[in-house]
C-alpha cells in the first residue's frame, strides 16, 4: 500500500478535531464570533483555494522563459500577473523552487501543515500527518519511493520546511513529449502533489492532456 | 547581529516555554544562510499578543548529515526559514 493511501486509513475523529469543536464552542459562548462567521471566513477563502492555480502558475513558466524567471525571483509578483491572491488571514510571501535533472525538491511544514492554500487546495490528510512530517526530512528518498518517485543518486534532495511566513511551490520538470502544447493542456499535467514534490507529471496521468 | 548569504551559522539550543519556530530537529545546528527573505513579525512574539516586532528572516540550509550523523539519507539538504534571533555566527 502506498504511502497517502496507508495514512488515509488512520486519521478520523482525531482528538486534534475534538479540540477544534472545543475551542470553536467556547469563543462563540463568550461572543467573539459565531458559527455563521467562521463559516463565512472559510466559504470566501476556499472558494478560489484549487491546485488549478497552482497548475496555471507553472503551465505558463514552461511555456515562458521570463515569467519562469519573475517566478523564481519574485513569486508573489508572478501571482499578482494571474490575478491569483494568496493572502488570508496572515501575511504570507510566495516562494518557487524549481526542479532540475539533478536536483529536487519537496515541501513540508514539520510544526503544523502551512502550505499555499491558494494555489494548491486544502492541504491532504496525509500532509499534515506526523508520518509525512518527521520522515521526509529524516528519509526523504525512501518517503518518496513509496510515493512513486525513485530519484538516482546523484540526484541531490532538498526539503523545504515551512516554518515562518513563506510558502513554498515545487516547480516540477515538463514531460519530454509535449513541445508545442497549449498552457491548458498543459496544466492538466500539473497535479497538486507534484506541486510540493511527491510526484512528477507525467503523460501517464489518467485522462490527464487529452485532447480539449 | 545580521547574517549574509554563505556565513556559517549555528541555530540556538534554547528550549523556550512559549511559541516558537525552530523546530526541535534543528537545535544546536551548523548550517549556511542561503537566502535573505526580508523583515517578518517575529511569531514567538505575535502568537502570545505581544505585539509585531520585525526581524529579518532567513533561509538556512543544512547538510542531512549534520542533524542526522550517519543515519542521513546521501545528498540531502533540509533549508528552514529562521528568525534571526534563532542564529548565530558560527
Amino acid at each position: 500500500m502506498r504511502f497517502a493511501e496507508h495514512e488515509h486509513h488512520h486519521q478520523s475523529a482525531t482528538p486534534m478535531a475534538q479540540r477544534v469543536s472545543a475551542l470553536i464552542a467556547r469563543i462563540e459562548a463568550v461572543g467573539m464570533t459565531s458559527d455563521a462567521e467562521i463559516s463565512d471566513v472559510l466559504e470566501r477563502f476556499l472558494a478560489s483555494a484549487s491546485p488549478a492555480n497552482g497548475a496555471k502558475l507553472v503551465a505558463r513558466a514552461w511555456v515562458e522563459p521570463a515569467f519562469k524567471a519573475l517566478l523564481l525571483e519574485d513569486a508573489s509578483a508572478a501571482l499578482e500577473r494571474l490575478a491569483i491572491d494568496m493572502s488570508h488571514w496572515a501575511p504570507v510571501r510566495l516562494q518557487a523552487v524549481e526542479n532540475s535533472a539533478l536536483l529536487h525538491n519537496v515541501i513540508v511544514c514539520t510544526l503544523c501543515s502551512c502550505y499555499p492554500i491558494a494555489l494548491l487546495g486544502p492541504p491532504p490528510t496525509w500532509y499534515k500527518s506526523e508520518a509525512y512530517r518527521s520522515r521526509v526530512v529524516r528519509e526523504p528518498r525512501a518517503m518518496l519511493a513509496e510515493f512513486g518517485v525513485t530519484l538516482g543518486s546523484g540526484v541531490e534532495v532538498r526539503v523545504w520546511d515551512s516554518t515562518a511566513e513563506l510558502r513554498y511551490i515545487v516547480v516540477p520538470e515538463r514531460p519530454v513529449g509535449t513541445d508545442g502544447w497549449t498552457q491548458e493542456r498543459l496544466a492538466s499535467l500539473i497535479t497538486r502533489d507534484a506541486l510540493i514534490g511527491v510526484a512528477r507529471p507525467s503523460l501517464q496521468v489518467a485522462g490527464a492532456g487529452a485532447d480539449p | 547581529m545580521s547574517f549574509e548569504v554563505g556565513e556559517a551559522v549555528r541555530t540556538s539550543s534554547a528550549n523556550p516555554a512559549g511559541h516558537n519556530r525552530l523546530p526541535r530537529y534543528l537545535r544546536g545546528k551548523r548550517g549556511r544562510v542561503v537566502a535573505l527573505r526580508g523583515f517578518f513579525p517575529l511569531a514567538d512574539l505575535r502568537a502570545e499578543g505581544r505585539g509585531d516586532v520585525a526581524e529579518m528572516l532567513y533561509t538556512v540550509a543544512f547538510d542531512a548529515a549534520e542533524i542526522w550523523d550517519t543515519s542521513a539519507e546521501p545528498h540531502e539538504t533540509i533549508h528552514a526559514d529562521l528568525w534571526e534571533s534563532y542564529l548565530a555566527l558560527c
